[in-house]
């Protein structure tokens, strides 16, 4: 074990002149098309937004201490829990990576200066915002009851205001297409000379696989949505069964996005682990090619697993033999992952750290949510499972365990290059053994409380469910104070947190060949890369492979 | 790897791109995808029909022959025309014949209003005879069960196309002033190529939703 800072710079410099201090105001901000700072505002929105979703996940935890009404109404429940959904997947989880990250690193990452259209990234930001705002606005004129899936009839025929809320979902989808769009040109066309497509990092395949979801799934949503939104309002009898409409063709063209649309989530958190892991092993990713194509196999097969959330809409049996097959196949890819991290792990230098920390629990997380996965995609037990605590708790799995963990070593990882300093490791450790711990004891009893029967979105439950239902909420208290731990010692690193130096972890990415914070071009010259990525053949010696 | 150069001989060149060749790929690039995108938000409806022409296969065919096939054949052949005027447009550019290009492109942006125009005096006939969507659906003539539905796929799907006509038509309208200043020659003329790649997108819906709805 060496020391995370062993073979850094001695006397760290920041740069006087950098992309945060270039230019000042407000103003220079909003109308910024720096994608660096495009990424630091996407940052702060999802930051909040996860607080709100998170919030709202306490306030729902807290709820179901007891078996009947603890602090809230059912109706209020019921608005939470949409609250809750909505929130946490359309403004959080699937433009947390990619907007925060996937802006800030993918140009750095590729040597290019900018993404290829600066303009249209900021576009994606406003269009995040006004999306955002309409769905919180929606929230708080009424709130939606319907659970973040909108499933019709019922969300056509609910009492309550649903329209800001839907058009609030597109928005944020246009925006979301727009990013996705952008990405996948500037991987096209702006690599540095000499960075063939096997030589890109793995978290640039990874967003260049999310890209592909993003611009061909997302369209479909934005449209269901829309239709939604037409049939509650006009009363067209699309999804109406009153007036002949298909109900089931909603779940269709919902799923049809929304089962890619998890994989919009795990795909970047999944090329974070790849580039994190090596940095953190001193040792190239085993098995590149293998980890880079299996981001491409997971983004083609998502696109044909939507008919395993529908085993119980009357579907023929057919269709659910060939929807569980294809979604096994997932659990195909993604084992060959997590097979190739841990042969990375395996004999590598390995630097104790809190991103570490984070991998690990990512690899704990991601394999026993996956096997639930294929578990829930097996159609006898899915009959018993479906829409118990259990899939709740194999969902968390993936979208806490797997995206929070990526997004939390993310964030740790590669905070010193957005600021120019680093945290408190002490208390990053301490928080990060926190979440892992208090994560593993939020949703393990759900997985209990499901199979025992416990119905999702119930407001009360039978007694005997209670003391699963405490011990999850006292778990779901450990995650919280992990992450307050966290706000204050990542609050505190940026004013006073020590100088990083441009390269703190040694990291043979390319992002760590500029200065930390960048200067507002990324490079002063163009880089030239002449080796493979995550090249660590002679590790501790000093970064020479790439002639800037 | 410094490229100034061509930085200082072409003001259309971004700073972020070496060459313009580079730059104009990614634009084209960025387009197909988003062309893609289009054609995926229209899928969803194209779906609906497939799905409600199997349940209610009776309802559809006999509601098809309630629309009017001369106004759909006149518009088909409007916009086909368009399609190969645009495309003219674009070639005239690459020859410096900024005049050529602006009058194709007036009589593109003629043909989208003359759509339009037949598609407002059809939708028009529809609100009259009562042939409208869902729960507003009260047309006599078709009586079948699903006929409505049949008329909430016509209603949605064209009205959908038609907004895309009127979004292709201000394209043109944007694309046509800036030939008109003079911004666009032989050696620029990546605006006029978008532009009139969107509106072959536009027809081409239109190519499919013209046989689905009236005439099958």
């Amino acid at each position: 074990m060496s020391q995370p800072n062993q073979l850094s710079d001695d006397n760290p410099v920041y740069p006087a002149v950098n992309y945060l201090n270039a230019d000042r105001g407000v103003w220079s901000w909003l109308t910024t098309v720096d994608h660096k700072r495009i990424a630091i505002m996407y940052l702060v929105s999802v930051l909040i937004a996860f607080l709100l979703g998170g919030i709202f996940a306490m306030a729902l935890r807290v709820e179901l201490l007891t078996p009947g009404p603890t602090i809230m109404g059912a109706n209020t429940y019921n608005r939470m829990f949409t609250l809750h959904g909505v929130v946490m997947i359309f403004l959080f989880m699937i433009p947390a990576i990619p907007g925060v990250f996937g802006n800030f690193c993918l140009p750095l990452m590729l040597g290019a200066k900018d993404v290829a259209f600066p303009k249209l990234n900021l576009l994606s930001l406003y269009l995040y915002w006004t999306g955002a705002t309409l769905a919180l606005a929606g929230m708080i004129m009424g709130g939606t009851d319907t659970g973040w899936t909108f499933y019709a009839p019922y969300s056509t025929t609910t009492p309550m205001t649903l329209f800001p809320v839907l058009l609030g979902v597109f928005i944020l989808g246009f925006s979301s297409i727009l990013t996705g769009l952008n990405f996948i040109v500037t991987i096209h066309t702006l690599r540095a000379p000499g960075l063939g497509w096997m030589r890109m990092q793995l978290f640039v395949w990874a967003i260049y696989a999310t890209s592909i979801i993003q611009v061909l799934a997302t369209p479909v949503i934005g449209l269901t949505v829309m239709l939604v939104g037409i049939e509650k309002v006009g009363h067209f009898g699309l999804f109406d069964p009153s007036r002949g409409g298909d109900p089931v063709l909603f779940q269709h063209m919902f799923w049809f996005y929304s089962h890619p649309a998890v994989y919009i989530m795990v795909l970047p958190a999944m090329g974070v682990i790849s580039d994190v892991i090596a940095a953190f092993a001193r040792k190239n990713v085993f098995g590149y090619k293998a980890v880079a194509y299996s981001s491409l196999g997971i983004a083609f097969v998502g696109f044909f697993a939507w008919g395993h959330h529908m085993f119980v809409s009357g579907q023929s049996p057919t269709d659910d033999g060939a929807f569980a097959a294809i979604s096994m196949l997932v659990g195909v890819f993604t084992a060959i992952k997590v097979f190739n991290w841990v042969a990375t792990l395996y004999k590598g230098s390995i630097v104790v750290g809190a991103p570490l920390v984070y991998i690990c629990g990512f690899l704990f997380f991601t394999v026993f949510g996956g096997m639930t996965g294929i578990a829930v995609a097996t159609v006898s037990l899915d009959v018993h499972w479906h829409d118990t605590y259990f899939v709740i708790a194999h969902f968390h799995f993936i979208m806490v365990g797997a995206v929070i963990m990526a997004f939390l070593a993310a964030l740790h990882y590669w905070f010193p290059k957005m600021f120019g300093r680093m945290y408190h490791e002490g208390w990053a450790m301490v928080s990060a053994a926190l979440i892992v711990l208090g994560f593993a004891a939020t949703f393990i009893p759900q997985f209990l409380v499901g199979n025992a029967g416990m119905p999702r979105r119930y407001y009360m439950y039978p007694e005997r469910f209670q003391s699963l239902n405490v011990a999850s909420t006292a778990g779901a208290s450990l995650l919280a104070f992990g992450f307050i731990i966290i706000a204050i010692y990542l609050i505190y690193a940026l004013i006073h947190g020590r100088l990083a130096g441009d390269n703190p972890w040694d990291s043979r990415g390319i992002e760590w060949m500029t200065t930390s914070p960048p200067d507002k071009h990324n490079f002063h010259e163009t880089p030239v890369i002449t080796v493979d990525p995550h090249s660590y053949q002679n590790p501790g010696e000093e970064v020479e492979h790439v002639v800037i | 790897m410094s490229s100034s150069d061509g930085h200082a001989a072409n003001a259309h060149l971004a700073h972020h791109f070496d060459t313009i060749e580079r730059q104009d790929y990614a634009v084209r690039l960025g387009m197909w995808l988003f062309l893609a995108t289009e054609v995926l938000l229209f899928a969803g409806l194209f779906l609906g029909y497939t799905v409600y022409r199997h349940f209610y296969h009776e309802a559809f065919h006999e509601a098809s022959r309630h629309l009017d096939l001369w106004a759909g054949a006149t518009n088909t052949v409007v916009l086909i025309t368009s399609s190969l005027s645009v495309a003219l447009a674009y070639w005239a550019i690459k020859q410096d014949k900024q005049k050529l290009c602006a009058g194709l492109l007036v009589f593109t942006i003629a043909c989208a209003l003359v759509f339009l125009a037949i598609k407002a005096i059809e939708y028009h006939h529809k609100f009259e005879e009562g042939a409208l969507p869902g729960a507003w659906y009260h047309y006599s003539e078709v009586t079948a069960p699903g006929a409505n539905l049949y008329y909430t796929i016509y209603f949605l799907s064209t009205g959908l196309h038609a907004i895309h006509v009127i979004v292709g038509m201000s394209i043109l309208i944007w694309v046509l002033a800036r030939v008109l200043k003079g911004h666009f020659s032989s050696t620029y003329f990546v605006p006029v190529e978008l532009g009139g790649l969107y509106w072959h997108l536009v027809d081409l819906v239109w190519i499919f939703l013209f046989p689905l709805l009236y005439l099958i």
